[in-house]
């Protein structure tokens, strides 16, 4: 089976944004940039599926800018085969990065798509679902546990007050959650090997895809600030102002 | 133009996130209809057309839907949206799953996590974990619309409206429901509870969690919240966590013991009304949002306490 693992490059998540002081967005000169740490966890276990011998080939693709090209080497250097990189100037919006895979997965024609749930950067929590619509799959999102057997993936889902486990059939979209493994770090060897990994540079022209975008953005402020208050000496105190100044006990 | 809601439930019971998107609805258009669907959810549709508010009450039920599973919901909803302008779905598990599904069938752009409806094609919503805030306008025709529920105020009962069903049964025959396991607690769930106690890293083992944590929440009738630190370590179940990862919560009151306050933590609590910190670093970063600081060691501070709340 050949797994697709869709992979963003994004803001590094210990990097704390700033909002540009003209509000068209934030600041991402001379920012430090990683994969998104979701798709991090589905190449791992893409990577896992493949050493299990469920998985004969993992293509790492990523829709963005040139650079996109350093987040499919680091996929490589984690054990994925290949890449494909379609280049967009602007930031797709998911329906637009939904539809691209799209095409691509009609092209590769893969067992499994293993994608991030979210990308820390958007917070939309949208592609695989909606690429799962576009090609009329099954999908089980969030996954904290998967296990292939046969044409059929059992998924344990983290959900709400619990965990929820489904049967799905394959070919299916998996979106992985933060616990579903602990992403490896790549060996020098690795390293030094995905440099010679092949990565085909497509565009969404290709792929005969509108990206224009659907939603405006009109402004991007900062969050209202909460300042620090007071602080109390004791249990008393800090019950006597709970009750008589915040009014919350 | 008329506007659909998704009912967020459990078969038995209606949630309030059902009534906080009604508000938000409520800004978009005056005509407001609630989507039961679910399986043997009689008593759910019954509890949406008592929300102040509502036009009508849709039910569809089936075995696929009463698991909340999402080609099943997306099938259920797909056909209904001839009649609607926009659905807006709380952005819980399970409508995050759905959603998406929608848009993308509907060839619209979805709009997540809604947290402020300027009007009816503007709308705010966080990126990057809630450090920034997004004003955008769509320009579709339709629109899916998640919203984060506890940004919006609870619609009130008080309405009766009709409730109407559906006959279909839709199914998604390529996806199975195997098994929950649903975390049974007495406590007030923690995205509605009005207090939440949470325990960080300090508390060094399940065991003390436990026994530091769950009594000042019981003593309070409140949910208990976890950092995700204390998660990862093990001394408190996944469904704890508060945090971009995990729940987003606002209760009226949230005290946060032996937490130090990482980014991804405040993105889940920052929205608390009044926040309590109990931490022995006076450096935490909790400290800079925190309405009332304690710099002291929770072993102490916990017991002293309970015995002050009486």
């Amino acid at each position: 089976m050949k797994v697709l693992v869709p992979v963003k490059r994004v803001v590094d998540a210990n990097v704390k944004v700033r909002v540009k002081s003209d509000q068209t967005g934030v600041d991402l000169a001379n920012v430090k940039m990683s994969m998104n740490p979701f798709d991090e966890i589905a190449v791992e276990e893409a990577v896992r599926l493949k050493e299990k011998g469920l998985v004969e080939e993992i293509v790492a693709v990523s829709i963005g800018v040139a650079q996109a090209q350093e987040t499919i080497r680091t996929a490589l250097a984690m054990g994925a085969d290949r890449g494909v990189l379609i280049t967009t100037d602007t930031d797709a919006e998911p329906l637009a990065v939904a539809k691209l895979l799209k095409a691509l997965v009609d092209e590769e024609k893969p067992g499994l798509v293993l994608m991030g749930k979210q990308a820390i950067d958007g917070d939309n929590n949208a592609v695989g679902q909606m690429l799962a619509a576009l090609l009329d799959w099954p999908q089980a999102t969030f996954a904290s546990k998967v296990e292939i057997s046969g044409d059929k993936a059992s998924v344990t889902r983290e959900v709400d007050g619990g965990l929820q486990t489904l049967s799905v059939d394959l070919p299916a979209v998996v979106t992985t959650d933060l616990r579903l493994n602990e992403p490896r770090y790549a060996s020098l060897p690795n390293i030094m090997k995905a440099k010679k990994k092949p990565i085909d540079m497509k565009t969404p022209a290709d792929y005969g895809v509108d990206t224009a975008p659907r939603l405006k953005v009109l402004k991007v402020t900062e969050p209202p600030k909460r300042s620090a208050g007071i602080k109390v000496e004791s249990a008393e105190d800090l019950v006597m102002k709970l009750k008589n100044e915040a009014g919350v006990l | 133009m008329a506007v659909l809601v998704l009912a967020d439930h459990d078969n038995a019971h209606l949630r309030d996130t059902t009534h906080k998107t009604v508000t938000a609805a409520l800004n978009l258009s005056k005509d407001v209809d609630v989507l039961v669907l679910g399986n043997g959810a009689d008593a759910v549709a019954s509890a949406a057309a008592k929300i102040a508010g509502v036009r009508k009450v849709l039910l569809e039920q089936s075995p696929d839907l009463g698991q909340s599973i999402a080609e099943a919901e997306e099938a259920a909803i797909l056909p209904l949206m001839a009649n609607y302008d926009a659905v807006l779905i709380p952005a819980s598990t399970s409508g995050k799953n759905t959603a998406p599904r929608v848009a993308a069938k509907l060839d619209v752009s979805q709009i997540s996590d809604v947290v402020e409806v300027v009007d009816a094609n503007t709308f705010v919503r966080p990126i990057y974990a809630g450090n920034a805030l997004e004003t955008v306008q769509s320009s579709d025709a339709k629109k899916v619309i998640t919203v984060r529920p506890t940004a919006f105020k609870a619609a009130a009962d008080g309405g009766s409206a009709s409730v109407e069903k559906i006959a279909d049964q839709p199914k998604a025959p390529k996806t199975r429901f195997v098994s929950e396991e649903m975390v049974k607690s007495d406590r007030p769930e923690l995205g509605a509870a009005k207090i939440v106690v949470s325990g960080g890293r300090a508390m060094g083992s399940a065991e003390e969690f436990q026994k530091v944590i769950e009594p000042l929440a019981d003593k309070l009738g409140a949910a208990v919240g976890a950092s995700r630190a204390a998660v990862d370590a093990g001394y408190a179940p996944n469904d704890y966590q508060v945090g971009q990862t995990g729940k987003v919560v606002a209760p009226a009151l949230y005290i946060a013991i032996g937490i130090s306050g990482a980014i991804q933590h405040l993105a889940g609590m920052k929205d608390s009304k009044t926040i309590v910190a109990i931490n022995k670093d006076p450096d935490a970063p909790i400290f800079q949002i925190a309405d009332y600081g304690w710099v002291t060691d929770y072993k102490t501070a916990v017991p002293a306490l309970m015995a002050a709340l009486g």
